[in-house]
């Protein structure tokens, strides 16, 4: 497989009867993802569009052996969804919602810790467009005709900056081995240092390319790691160089409000890293092709 | 959302934390009255602003007599102070708070954060009070004390009071400081704020710890949770383009430049700006229209644009994943038509329907540039800007 979700994932749909939730499931199984059922408290033995409906997350693991959740729940519920996940014993959970109570996604992340690493649960987003491995299986909303598959990773914080990336990419002949969105909230599951290690490991994956913007340590956190560990070479594109400081650019985690957060400063720390620097958002396909050469 | 200096006081009060009394006003004859109330031999005249540093624009005045009161509240009043906080703009004072003046000893600042890299709230604190945070850790660095609070269990006793030690507080006055900061991180922790500053956090002569300014800040995703704070919002504090798409849900900053942009999604919406800017115009505002955008949420998002004065070009940018570009065209022509839009207008086009979407604009009969790419359209709309306001400027 590329990274996180292939065609064997065994996807379970929490949130699946919502609205949200039943068209995306649809979508994914269109696309050939194995999603193997849905959890909606209170419809437990249902069918929904042919998909068996539990209960309870863990109660779907037992039935299904489901490793990959996507929850389509609500912000305000969002954060006992993940911890359910986690406590069922789920591989990997991506979370769409946006709009989740900073406090919250504190305490999710400390209550993910309670499980030893090998057995702890990895989030992805929440916030974020969701995960695909072109060609086989995606979890999220993204539009997945516009991803070749090929071997080049991508990981970002924005979905549709990410499809941008996706679409230039495609229109030369390049493909993609896994897509990340890692989301925009301040506090996300996954951090671009956690996917690059993922890529960097992965046989199937020869170049990544990094979707960044403002705000947060994340960019220059990836930055340590590519120049420290990661042979494989990296493209980056930071968004928000015309981005006052101080104010949220619609993503909760888009904002300048420490040394080293703006776009300017992490450029320049991931281009001293030794990270091919994308300059301007069209550029996506022509650098990824130069680097690749 | 932000509150006011004096909201975030009464809220602070409920969790033990001491606040000097005081009352609010919206005109000088108030002013006074209140001051009389007080009935201290001095009082403090604070205007009320979403903003820092007041006292340097002139937001806050000692005052000893009726008559000083008066006109302290009648200048401030109504006027829009600048600091560097507000933007050249400046924030209108609708509302004073008069409050008994305090003897100081001691300053210190405390701060209470979201910190993204411990991923958890983080206490800030330093014995340089009455400085902003960013000149202490400039000019003081080491003056500064961090502690990291386990969301599991809440703020401990001990780390209140190793704060306490290391600010170099008298070992009488530990007792009083170790409540006031626990005070303050239960507030955070149970109102959802973002952010929580005291600066300065006193000392008086009598050996009193009092909070003489407060700065709370609220996470908007959890304001569903506190409908009494969502209460304390005052829309004269923003900025009245983002107050009127804010309340139609959409996403909208404003920015100082002509270029108007309507974009999905936040990254897209930044990348959109940037490339603005590297082709030479500088774009008006970001706003995001948000996923499954209908025709009519396209409209709302033009009238949006338009309401900034400024603006003299836009810049439509999509790419659909969930968004349907027939839709999209559809905002469009209808937006073109019922404000009756002359300004250069370029749409860019991409994912989910494409086709659909651009033959709808093509068979418009208007007046609507298309492009295909991000680059294509940033440098097509400063185009068009400029050969525009060149013939204003000639009509002018």
């Amino acid at each position: 497989m590329a990274i996180l979700i292939d065609k064997n994932s065994k996807v379970l749909v929490t949130g699946l009867t919502g609205r949200i939730g039943s068209f995306h499931a649809q979508e994914m199984r269109d696309y050939g993802t194995n999603v193997v059922g849905g959890v909606t408290p209170g419809k437990g033995g249902t069918t929904h569009n042919g998909l068996p409906v539990f209960n309870t997350v863990k109660g779907a693991v037992a039935e299904t052996g489901a490793d990959l959740v996507i929850a389509f729940v609500p912000p305000p519920f969002a954060a006992d969804s993940i911890m359910e996940a986690a406590d069922a014993g789920i591989k990997t959970c991506v979370c769409i919602a946006d709009g989740i109570p900073t406090q919250d996604m504190i305490r999710v992340k400390r209550y993910m810790r309670r499980y030893k690493e090998e057995k702890r649960m990895r989030l992805i987003g929440p916030n974020c467009a969701g995960i695909i491995t072109p060609g086989q299986a995606f979890a999220g909303l993204m539009p997945p005709a516009i991803y070749l598959p090929g071997r080049v990773g991508i990981v970002g914080r924005s979905g549709t900056l990410g499809y941008e990336a996706a679409s230039q990419m495609k229109s030369r002949g390049i493909g993609v081995s896994s897509s990340i969105g890692i989301g925009g909230d301040p506090i996300n599951g996954s951090s671009f240092r956690d996917i690059l290690e993922l890529f960097e490991n992965d046989p199937e994956t020869d170049a990544v390319v990094m979707v960044g913007e403002i705000g947060g340590p994340q960019e220059a956190e990836a930055a340590e790691y590519i120049r420290d560990h990661m042979k494989k070479p990296v493209a980056a594109y930071i968004a928000g160089l015309s981005a006052p400081k101080g104010r949220r650019m619609g993503h909760a985690g888009a904002i300048v409000s420490a040394f080293g957060e703006s776009a300017q400063e992490k450029v320049e720390i991931l281009s001293e890293a030794g990270v091919t620097i994308v300059p301007t958002p069209s550029a996506f396909g022509e650098i990824v092709e130069k680097m690749l050469k | 959302m932000d509150i006011h200096e004096y909201q975030a006081k009464e809220l602070l009060k409920k969790f033990g934390v001491n606040v000097p009394r005081g009352g609010i006003a919206y005109s000088p004859e108030q002013a006074v009255y209140r001051a009389q109330e007080l009935s201290g031999e001095k009082c403090v005249v604070k205007a009320q602003i979403h903003s820092g540093a007041r006292g340097k624009a002139g937001g806050v005045r000692i005052c000893s007599t009726d008559d000083e009161i008066a006109d302290a509240a009648a200048w401030m009043l109504g006027r829009k102070l600048v600091t560097h906080q507000t933007g050249p703009q400046g924030k209108l004072v609708g509302r004073l708070y008069i409050e008994e003046a305090t003897d100081i000893a001691q300053e210190i600042y405390l701060g209470f954060v979201m910190d993204r890299t411990e991923e958890r709230v983080v206490v800030v604190a330093s014995a340089q009070g009455g400085m902003e945070i960013e000149d202490i850790s400039e000019d003081e660095p080491d003056s500064i004390i961090r502690s990291v609070v386990d969301p599991a269990v809440g703020m401990q006793a001990f780390q209140a009071r190793e704060i306490a030690f290391q600010l170099g507080l008298d070992a009488a006055l530990i007792p009083q400081a170790v409540k006031q900061i626990i005070g303050c991180y239960k507030a955070m922790d149970e109102l959802d704020a973002s952010m929580l500053e005291i600066n300065p956090l006193v000392v008086t002569g009598g050996g009193e710890i009092v909070a003489l300014d407060a700065k709370l800040s609220f996470d908007d995703n959890a304001l569903f949770r506190h409908p009494d704070i969502s209460e304390l919002r005052d829309k004269s504090q923003e900025d009245s383009r983002e107050t009127y798409a804010e309340d139609r849900g959409l996403s909208y900053i404003g920015l100082e430049g002509e270029i108007g942009c309507i974009v999905n999604g936040a990254g897209l919406a930044m990348a959109t700006l940037d490339m603005i800017k590297m082709s030479g115009g500088e774009p008006a505002n970001f706003l995001d229209v948000g996923g499954g955008a209908s025709p009519e949420r396209v409209l709302m998002s033009f009238k949006a644009v338009l309401n900034d004065p400024n603006v003299e070009a836009i810049l439509v940018n999509i790419f659909a994943g969930i968004n349907r570009c027939d839709w999209i065209a559809e905002g469009v022509v209808r937006a073109v038509q019922e404000l009756q839009l002359t300004m250069p207008l370029v749409v860019r086009l991409s994912g989910t329907n494409v086709e659909e979407g651009r033959k709808l604009l093509n068979e418009s009969g208007l007046n609507i540039t298309t492009a295909d790419t991000l680059a294509e359209a940033a440098e097509k709309v400063v185009a068009g800007w400029k050969t525009a306001s060149t013939k204003n400027a000639e009509a002018i």
